[in-house]
């Protein structure tokens, strides 16, 4: 199977149980979600999931057909990953004595971007944004001084396309007006 | 009842709107859409609902089936005869959870339904209180929406949206869970129906360019099939479906679900299509240029094997619910409306067309089916009284007129592949789901939308003990409903299966069956054993002419095989005419 990374970016109205409709689509076909962040977005009272997930093109194609036929979802985007800007953290928590031997300290922070959170005499918390690629590098560049603890975030992403939510969102607006009845009463 | 004054009294006016509690405006939303039948069934936590029930029993008829699934599939035969949404009543806990398997049904069959159910006290959701289950959660995947209401102020808005939701786009159940406080608590009622989410849009713009490019396609085409389904039906698509395959002159075959879009007896009538369909048009899928799919969804029993499905066609898919377009089969054209806004709009584009030499390629496969399966299944020459004969002659008594309900198995298919359908929405049937036991609780639903029609079920002995408490329903309210067991003493289908996949090793299919006119004594319910071919007939007639409801206990051919039949896994083209 020619499985490929996707991601997905859902638009929806802010409702309780979203996340669990979209995992039901997932595990039914037995697709693993990679990541998961749910966050505001920039439009008032909508909420988006961006959701990492490795399947074929068909694939994703049908699950995300069955997301946007969610009720409470407004849009669902499907990208590659060149298509996107994204970007991953990770914290990492190293022993101060293994990181002060050397320079290690200053390649980790100039070549990969890294940020020292906090120092205390027995470890250290490095942050460091990047592509998933570019954070497991710096893990192995650590893992000699020992690793204590590692997370790594959910991706979220921006697309490229120019045609924002907003406009979506007043086309449909501006469609329902040219109805009759009273929309003001829901929604 | 209460008084006049009484009532006055529950209804004060408060700033121009009424108080009143959230169990009444429950109520009061159903009867502003317009509905007059609710199928239920009491508990603790709904009590209030049936409370007020009794001040509203002029408008909202209630019927107390005798379980919670009954009640489901009662309310989803009701929509599916009427047009209009089945609303079903449960309470909490193992109330809600009985439906469950009913609602799967409509929501597999996309049939309008709103289920209400009642939820413990707000205060205690969550802490596995009794008769608490997380019915939201548990119906999430069976339904086209669902809520949970805990205040009595948001019990409009949701219940507009529930019946916005579950009449628009594809049809489906929805349900909503209303905790006890919130029935108590009181609120200013306040209705207006609900017709916009801006995250819901079913009015899909008409793909026009799409239409014009079909219609060349359809006026090139040589040998043409159209293929409709359920949702031809479900947009009142019938008249110009006729007229469509009339103008082209395209043959046309019915999925399960779409039997009665179409007049069995026209002459572009190309039959039925899948597992059990008829041998025509299965083997000329593979054999058509252009499949023209209106309102269905290419399921596994329609298609067999998707690797050899319809090579040789062009396919346009003309279908509501994008999610159902390139699911299964890849088309070659997608026309994501409303089955009659598309049609309505193609009939103009089209030419007229003659298919003589394809449309005499069906009617070869006709004769042939005929001679092997048909008839020998119909007009028998001896032995046994054979399930498709007492079908055929139902189907012949009632002229077409009437609307046949069916369970699920050999009984199932024989009346797809017997009754003669001439009216709109005149089948009843548990299609993607191929729920035993909806037949029986169906037939209830069916005769309460539709009392001006006759209604006959022919249900499998299986089948019939699923729901067979609903016997008490029809006693209850004396509902006129026409039973046929077709008694074979067997799992029918099952015991068709091992016949032909598992050499015959029946196991746990053969039954011992109680003697089901004593049952239907118990109940009141007039009833018949036929055993001998010289006494259907009579006894048919007897059944159709009793003025109340009736029991026909019909003992069939035990070890019948329902053919033709495309085995699992195997092309619609290699199909199983004949087995021994
Ligand atoms: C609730 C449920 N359980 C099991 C099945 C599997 N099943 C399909 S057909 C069938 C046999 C039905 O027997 P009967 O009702 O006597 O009908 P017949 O096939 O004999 O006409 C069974 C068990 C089912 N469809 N539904
Ligand atoms: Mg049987």
């Amino acid at each position: 199977m020619n499985t490929q990374e996707f991601t997905i970016s859902l638009f929806s109205e802010d409702h309780i149980g979203i996340m669990n409709q979209i995992t039901i689509i997932l595990t039914r076909r037995q697709i693993n979600i990679e990541s998961i962040t749910a966050s505001e977005s920039a439009v008032k009272g909508v909420q988006i999931l961006t959701l990492v997930v490795r399947t074929t093109p068909e694939m994703v194609q049908k699950v995300v057909k069955q997301m946007q036929k969610i009720v409470e979802v407004l849009k669902v985007f499907v990208h590659t990953s060149d298509e996107i800007i994204y970007q991953e953290l990770a914290l990492y928590k190293v022993r101060t004595t293994g990181l002060m031997s050397g320079n290690l300290i200053d390649r980790i922070v100039r070549d990969h971007n890294a940020r020292i959170l906090e120092v205390h005499p027995e470890f250290m918390v490095i942050e460091r944004t990047g592509h998933k690629s570019q954070i497991n590098d710096l893990l192995h560049l650590l893992e000699p001084c020992g690793v204590l603890q590692f997370v790594r975030s959910g991706r979220v992403a921006i697309t490229r396309q120019v045609k924002e939510l907003n406009a979506y969102l007043e086309e449909m607006d501006q469609a329902n007006r040219q109805r009759p009845g009273d929309p003001e009463s829901f929604n | 009842m209460k008084t006049k004054k009484e009532k006055e009294k529950v209804a004060e006016k408060t700033n121009g709107h009424e108080t009143i509690t959230g169990a009444e405006a429950i109520l009061r939303v159903l009867v502003e859409e317009g509905v007059d039948t609710i199928f239920g069934y009491p508990g603790g936590a709904i009590m209030p609902v049936y409370d007020k029930l009794l001040d509203y029993q002029d408008q909202l008829h209630h019927f107390l089936t005798r379980h919670e699934q009954g009640a489901a599939h009662a309310a989803q035969a009701y929509a599916m005869v009427t047009g209009k949404p089945g609303i079903c009543f449960a309470t909490s806990g193992p109330g809600a959870t009985n439906l469950i398997t009913g609602i799967a049904n409509a929501y597999l069959d996309s049939v309008p339904m709103v289920f209400i159910t009642a939820q413990v006290v707000s205060n205690l959701i969550g802490t596995d209180a009794f008769q608490e289950t997380d019915i939201i959660g548990v119906s999430m995947p069976v339904t086209k929406w669902n809520a949970q209401v805990k205040k009595a102020k948001d019990i409009p808005e949701t219940l507009a949206k529930a019946f916005f939701i579950a009449r628009t786009g594809r049809p489906g159940p929805v349900l909503i869970d209303i905790t006890k406080d919130a029935q108590f608590e009181k609120l200013d009622f306040r209705y207006s129906k609900c017709n916009y989410l801006r995250s819901y849009n079913p009015d899909l713009p008409l793909r026009t360019r799409a239409i014009e490019s079909a219609a060349i396609m359809i006026n090139h085409a040589e040998k043409p099939l159209i293929l409709a389904g359920h949702g031809v039906l479900i947009s009142g698509a019938e008249k110009e479906l006729l007229q469509f395959a009339e103008k082209a002159e395209i043959p046309v075959a019915l999925t399960l679900l779409g039997l009665s879009a179409f007049p069995t007896a026209h002459r572009l009538y190309a039959g039925f299509v899948g597992m059990h369909g008829n041998y025509a048009p299965n083997l000329l899928t593979n054999e058509a240029d252009l499949i023209i799919a209106v309102g269905m969804r290419f399921d596994d029993r329609v298609t067999g094997n998707l690797k050899k499905y319809a090579k040789n066609a062009r396919i346009i898919h003309i279908e509501i619910d994008e999610a159902e377009i390139n699911k299964n089969v890849t088309v070659d054209l997608e026309i994501n409306n409303d089955a009659r806004d598309v049609l309505r709009h193609l009939i103009p584009l089209v030419n007229k067309g003659t298919h003589e030499n394809w449309i005499r390629e069906f009617r070869i496969l006709d004769r042939t089916e005929s001679e092997k399966v048909i008839k020998p299944e119909t007009v028998p020459a001896g032995g046994e009284i054979k399930m498709g004969e007492v079908i055929s002659l139902v189907s012949e008594l009632t002229k077409g007129d009437a609307i046949a309900v069916t369970d699920v198995g050999q009984n199932q298919m024989s009346v797809a592949r017997y009754f003669k359908f001439s009216n709109p929405n005149s089948l009843v049937t548990s299609g993607g789901m191929g729920t035993m036991g909806f037949g029986l609780p169906a037939s209830i639903g069916a005769k309460v939308g539709k009392p001006e029609k006759q209604v006959v079920a022919f249900i499998g002995d299986g089948g019939f003990q699923m729901t067979i408490q609903e016997l008490g329903t029809i006693l209850h309210y004396g509902i006129a409903v026409k039973l046929i067991i077709l008694n074979n003493g067997f799992l029918g289908m099952v015991r068709q299966w091992q016949d032909m996949f598992f050499s015959k090793r029946y196991a746990s299919t053969e039954l011992v069956n109680p003697d089901f006119v004593t049952i239907a004594g118990a109940y009141g319910i007039p009833a018949k054993t036929v055993s001998e071919r010289e006494d259907l007939k009579d006894s048919v007639k007897e059944m159709l002419d009793a003025e109340g409801p009736f029991i026909l206990d019909v003992r069939i051919d035990r070890e019948a095989n329902v053919l033709p039949m495309i085995e699992p896994g195997a092309s619609v083209s290699e199909v199983t005419l004949t087995y021994k």
